[in-house]
């Protein structure tokens, strides 16, 4: 029995790890969400890309992917930045099934062109702690899971502080609160919009060079990441920063639960219940402001 | 309508005709799969294009339809013309359902859509566990005799299945044309345009929206019937697949959403863009997986950047044909 309760917890505390690194993607897509407004159907691609990135630093230069993860989260923001500067800036006031085209535009030749690069097998990294686990009494915890988490909630509190601290987060507020008054009172709103872009994509690349510490990575399981995050913050509110954490938790405990409770094969239609559930009887998310 | 459309419409209609006599087999396929999405897309469109509900599920009612269908076939030999019924009655059913906890909940824009990628996704899951049905090995039902014709069983020759889906597109074609004109049509405009409004000035929205899920739904059921006993294989992967449901909305969205002739127009284009970067990319040796996927992007790219309400409505500008 108490094995048995050991067994469940460290399958739990291994989902709330993996969970949070799940949040910090989702985050991403929540404050791109929350402040343009803008669905970021291309969410899971770029998250695989920049699994690719930590792939390559790593076999190329023979760099760690918690080193590696600042060059791709700068790259990345530059990436997110001129996307939005150039691609979806023109098409914030365009209907939503336009904006949705163009993302998925966006997402499929990010699809493949790591098809055409990379080739369809699965890559990962081989770095000799992700093998030891830290140890207390019966509770085994993976080294690599729990920096990876370390990592997200770092990189998380650094956005929460941005947001609220910061002028320009303050100001990045403002433009999601009230678009016409933002721009009365002489904010640049596109140029915050691709700012905004680009904190959400550099959060992505975040999440994705500690994804790569957990699972290995190919090119087609983009669209899976994009629809997990989707889940994740409509679970735990769309826009919300807080929900995002929270839902990335919850998924990611329920996944490793689903695993012992039911075949492996069918956790992420649990994933999708609950979505199904949240959006039915609190459509704003668990932790989202009505809209 | 103007005149000059109506020609245009008896010229296209006379070429889809006669073209099982005038093309060899390959070009036939071709045109069954362009006929095929346009009858999907004009059956997306009374939902998104008409009355403003964006469904990014669409694949559910395919596969669903097709399932229910091909199951019947399989285990108990009743022919699609039964297994229609049972696809449609299921599938306005589930469209219903999902509609009425959407509205019900006042769930609309952005959410609605995610919704119904929710509801597909859960269902793709579910029927890769439904032993019955073939789990993820999937379900085949006997390949048809492609010399003989046995219509009970909608079994045969491939111009059959090319002029049965160009009876439904054309059919789809017509009842778009009478309900855009018919008081549902322009209750689900006023809706599409401003919902508040049209609520204010004593539309029934919910009643009108539920009007335009169910026949969206009927109707792209029977298009999975028909994908069931065209292919004849089925597997949850692929029918139920997210990238299904964008399939079938790239036409009506590339071609002009709201618009009539957009679907079949926007099919037709994507599904010639596909096979003419295939040929393109297979004539300069340039055959990785991938690469034709990422020109295809490409292109879509351009037409959403460049023409973003679709290519017939600027056509219909330069033809002088109204929308």
């Amino acid at each position: 029995m108490t094995a048995d309760l050991a067994n469940v917890t460290n399958l739990a505390l291994a989902g709330l790890l993996t969970g949070l690194v799940y949040g910090l993607m989702a985050l991403g897509l929540s404050v791109i969400f929350g402040i343009v407004r803008v669905v970021n159907f291309a969410h899971g691609e770029m998250m695989t890309i920049a699994m690719y990135a930590a792939v390559v630093l790593n076999a190329a230069l023979g760099l760690d992917p918690f080193l590696a993860v600042l060059i791709v989260a700068a790259a990345f923001f530059a990436f997110g930045y001129a996307l939005q500067a150039g691609l979806i800036n023109p098409f914030i006031t365009r209907p939503e099934h336009s904006q949705f085209m163009l993302l998925v535009a966006v997402a499929l030749i990010m699809v493949n062109a790591l098809l055409v690069i990379f080739g369809p097998s699965a890559r990962g990294v081989q770095l000799d702690y992700l093998l030891e686990s830290i140890e207390f009494g019966a509770l085994l915890i993976d080294r690599g899971k729990a920096y990876a988490a370390l990592v997200a909630c770092a990189t998380s509190a650094l956005l929460f502080a941005f947001f609220r601290f910061t002028a320009t987060g303050k100001a990045i507020r403002a433009c999601a609160d009230n678009f016409l008054g933002a721009k009365v009172v002489g904010l640049n709103v596109k140029r915050y919009y691709a700012l905004t872009f680009g904190l959400g994509s550099a959060c992505v690349a975040v999440a994705g060079c500690m994804m790569i510490l957990l699972v290995d990575v190919t090119p087609v399981i983009g669209p899976a990441y994009t629809l997990l995050a989707f889940v994740i913050v409509i679970v735990g509110g769309l826009g919300s920063m807080g929900g995002a954490l929270l839902g990335g938790i919850l998924i990611g405990v329920s996944e490793a639960m689903a695993g012992l409770l039911i075949q492996p094969s069918a956790k992420s239609m649990f994933s999708f219940a609950l979505l199904i559930l949240v959006l039915l009887l609190r459509p704003q998310g668990l932790l989202g402001r009505k809209p | 309508m103007n005149r000059k459309a109506v020609l245009l419409l008896c010229i296209l209609g006379i070429f889809l005709l006669i073209l099982p006599k005038i093309t060899n087999a390959y070009v036939l396929s071709v045109a069954t799969l362009i006929l095929f999405f346009a009858y999907t897309g004009q059956a997306w469109n009374v939902m998104m294009g008409f009355a403003g509900q964006l469904s990014l599920g669409h694949s559910l009612y395919v596969g669903v339809g097709a399932y229910a269908a091909a199951g019947l076939f399989f285990h108990y030999g009743v022919g699609p013309w039964a297994g229609l019924w049972l696809a449609i009655v299921l599938c306005v059913l589930l469209g219903m359902l999902i509609g009425f906890l959407a509205f019900r909940f006042s769930i609309s824009g952005v959410y609605f859509a995610l919704l119904t990628i929710a509801f597909a996704e859960f269902t793709r899951i579910g029927f890769d566990h439904i032993d019955w049905l073939g789990g993820p090995g999937g379900l085949f039902i006997k390949v048809a005799q492609r010399d003989k014709m046995d219509l009970l069983n909608f079994r045969g020759p491939p111009a059959m299945y090319y002029y049965a889906i160009l009876a439904l597109a054309a059919g789809a074609f017509i009842l778009c044309f009478f309900l855009l004109r018919s008081r549902a049509g322009y209750y689900w405009q006023a809706i599409r345009e401003n919902e508040e409004a049209a609520q204010a000035l004593g539309i029934n929205v919910f009643r009108w929206k539920m009007l335009a899920v169910a026949i969206s739904s009927g109707l792209t059921a029977i298009a999975g019937v028909f994908y069931a006993f065209y292919y004849n294989n089925l597997f949850p992967e692929q029918i139920f697949h997210i990238s299904r449901s964008i399939e079938i909305i790239l036409g009506p969205i590339i071609g002009g959403v709201g618009t009539l002739f957009g679907p079949i127009l926007g099919a037709a284009v994507l599904t010639l863009l596909a096979d003419g970067i295939t040929e393109l990319l297979a004539a300069m040796g340039l055959e990785f997986p991938g690469i034709k996927q990422v020109f295809y992007g490409v292109v879509l790219l351009l037409v959403v950047m460049f023409l973003p309400h679709g290519i017939w409505p600027a056509l219909a500008k330069r033809l002088g044909v109204a929308r």
